[in-house]
């Protein structure tokens, strides 16, 4: 399992765009499962309404978790897109 | 030679391929299904039918927009197979045991509620999203096409009639002309034509079948006449005729950017009748003057609930910015009658052209017209725009109007809302009652415009919807030109300034006689301004005489 947490800095938070973007990388990591929790609720990246639902916005922490035999790759991709384009 | 004859509504040749209109139904009927695989199969289809028009979408967006609304049809398509939506659409139809439509109109429903109860205003808009991709997937499912016309070229649009609300959803850069079996020289699909400048026939009756569709047509608007393999002769008309269409057009360019003036010196302003923002550019091509009738039923006709003040506002505010200073008229609300919006529970009436339409909801429904007065005034910051009443019958009426306008200013100052003051306030002149007292109207309001359909209907007692009235409809009546000359001479008197706004403000035949009226403005579709113009420049008010109006 691998684990980071980020913390939102673009002024719309995390909005249609670029959840849409994230679903798409996180479906990309065959049987790896990658999650983002805030506060004390948990969806994974994939469900792409429920992420939105969560209406995460600017200066929010939120943490993703990372699981699978593609782990420690899509940390990493997931990790680099937060920081380009969140 | 199949050889078909109807009613010519709107001039011009045309050659193109016959279309049937699809009247699909968009409405989402629950039934029960007993065969659910079969249901999940068409889910499945629908999708990536939905997946493959959107991918299109978006290629299409990132040639010709750029990057940004790229992404946005591409998050639309992963909406289209979100897990949650679909695993939601799944429990629907196995809780259910219904049609598939069903199960995603309701996922639909659920999940865009989701996002309008969202406390941030960037969420709640995206429950649009859900909305959108939701009708796409039920689209696919029930074959309905945007725009109404699948076919890649343009067509001849045959249909038995078409609703005001279907026409305006028409794509109508996919019509060469129109076709139909039903309807009447006023009917809506006629105004649509003239405005559109292309050939239109009517009351075609059963000699159009719909397995003509797909054949190579001829349409003439003059003569009536529908045509499939002509023989030669009648081939040879219409290429003539059509070759002089495209004449006459390259030398009515000539009139653009003429005063609209005759040749002893009386000006008359030549408008035109829209119906929704996207006419403008039609009357910018065609020179017009200014817009006379703005009709506003497009926002409440193509809408499924009542048009926000925003969506309105915008609407108005299109037009009046587009048209640079130049009159914009914009006609309150005129629903009832033919045209029915489903949202606003109109009861069903046996004589709806008698009944409560027009202005009679509006003083009925308060909060209706405020939203209405509210957007026009916001816009009349933007443009010279005009308000007209529609079917005002009574003097209390438009004194109600006046006092509905001044509540509506009053709250816009309160709030800093930019607006005019002294936007000009019109009514339309389209019941006899009007025409009787147009003296003690005149003296509330700036302008009168007569609307001669109406008046016409109302003052000969006949239903301009009814297609077998003959000769018994006439517009030339000596009586619907005596109440033109009643009115404008109230109008006159009073020191108020009168237009035409109804069709026969574009019959050549009787411009003389509404020069003789006086009449300071005809208001027609953007495709008669230049003919019209090149009749005025030719004619001579002050030997123009009233014999028409004598029996």
């Amino acid at each position: 399992m691998k684990q980071f947490t980020y913390t939102i800095t673009d002024p719309l938070g995390i909005h249609a765009r670029p959840a849409g973007q994230l679903a798409k990388l996180a479906k990309s990591f065959a049987d790896t499962t990658a999650t983002i929790t805030k506060g004390e609720k948990t969806v994974k990246l994939s469900q792409l309404m429920m992420l939105m639902g969560l209406a995460i916005k600017k200066d929010q922490e939120v943490t993703i978790t990372v699981e699978g035999p593609a782990e420690e790759e899509a940390a990493a991709a997931l990790k680099a897109f937060f920081e380009e384009n969140l | 030679m199949i050889l078909m004859q109807g009613k010519g509504v709107s001039t011009g040749v045309e050659r193109g391929k016959l279309y049937f209109y699809h009247r699909a139904d968009s409405t989402v009927v629950k039934c029960a299904s007993d065969n659910l695989e079969e249901e999940k199969r068409r889910l499945v289809d629908a999708q990536e039918k939905a997946r493959e028009q959107l991918e299109q979408l978006a290629e299409k967006c990132r040639e010709e927009a750029g990057d940004e609304s790229a992404i946005l049809f591409e998050t639309h398509a992963l909406f289209v197979e979100d897990e949650d939506y679909v695993e939601c659409i799944m429990n629907e139809l196995e809780a259910e045991q219904c049609n598939i439509e069903h199960a995603v109109q309701t996922a639909g429903v659920q999940f865009a509620e989701m996002f309008a109860n969202m406390d941030d205003a960037y969420m709640q808009a995206r429950a649009a999203d859900v909305r959108d991709v939701t009708q796409r997937i039920l689209n696919n499912l029930m074959g309905i096409v945007p725009g109404g016309i699948d076919s890649e070229e343009p067509v001849i649009l045959a249909a038995d009639d078409l609703a005001p609300s279907e026409t305006i959803q028409l794509d109508k850069s996919k019509i060469l002309a129109f076709a139909t079996q039903g309807g009447s020289g006023n009917s809506h699909t006629a105004i649509l034509a003239r405005t559109m400048g292309i050939p239109a026939i009517c009351g075609l009756g059963d000699s159009i079948r719909p397995e003509y569709a797909g054949r190579m047509a001829y349409i003439d608007g003059e003569t009536g006449r529908l045509v499939i393999d002509p023989d030669e002769i009648t081939l040879k008309g219409f290429q003539d005729k059509y070759q002089k269409q495209v004449e006459m057009k390259r030398l009515l360019q000539a009139m653009k950017g003429q005063e609209d003036v005759t040749l002893d010196g009386k000006h008359v302003n030549v408008y035109c009748n829209i119906g929704s923002p996207a006419d403008v550019d039609a009357v910018l091509a065609n020179d017009g003057q200014g817009i006379g009738l703005f009709r506003s039923e497009f926002l409440y006709l193509a809408a499924s609930d009542y048009p926000t003040e925003d969506e309105q506002f915008a609407a108005y505010k299109a037009v009046a910015a587009a048209m640079n200073g130049k009159r914009v008229i914009i006609r309150t609300l005129d629903i009832g009658a033919d045209k029915q919006a489903d949202y606003f529970n109109l009861t069903k009436e046996e004589n709806p052209a008698m009944g409560l339409r027009a202005i009679r909801i509006c003083l009925n429904r308060p909060e209706v017209f405020r939203t209405q007065l509210r957007a026009l005034y916001r816009a009349s910051a933007f443009g010279k725009v005009a308000i007209m009443f529609p079917m005002i019958t009574s003097v209390w009426e438009i004194k109600e109007c006046r006092r509905a306008c001044k509540s509506v200013m009053q709250e816009l100052q309160e709030e800093g809302v930019p607006f005019n003051p002294d936007t000009e306030i019109g009514i339309m002149i389209e019941t006899p009652a009007s025409v009787f007292i147009a003296d003690e109207l005149a003296k509330e309001v700036d302008f009168f415009s007569v609307g001669t359909n109406d008046l016409t209907q109302y003052t000969l007692a006949c239903d301009r919807q009814c297609n077998d009235l003959g000769k018994f409809f006439d517009p030339h009546h000596p009586a619907v030109l005596r109440a033109l000359k009643h009115a404008a001479d109230a109008a006159h008197a009073n020191g108020i300034w009168i237009g035409i706004c109804g069709e026969l403000g574009a019959d050549l035949t009787l411009l003389p006689t509404f020069l003789a009226l006086g009449m300071d403005e005809l208001s027609v579709s953007p495709a008669s301004v230049l003919p019209l113009r090149a009749e005025i420049r030719k004619s001579i008010a002050k030997t123009c005489d009233l014999k028409l109006l004598e029996c």
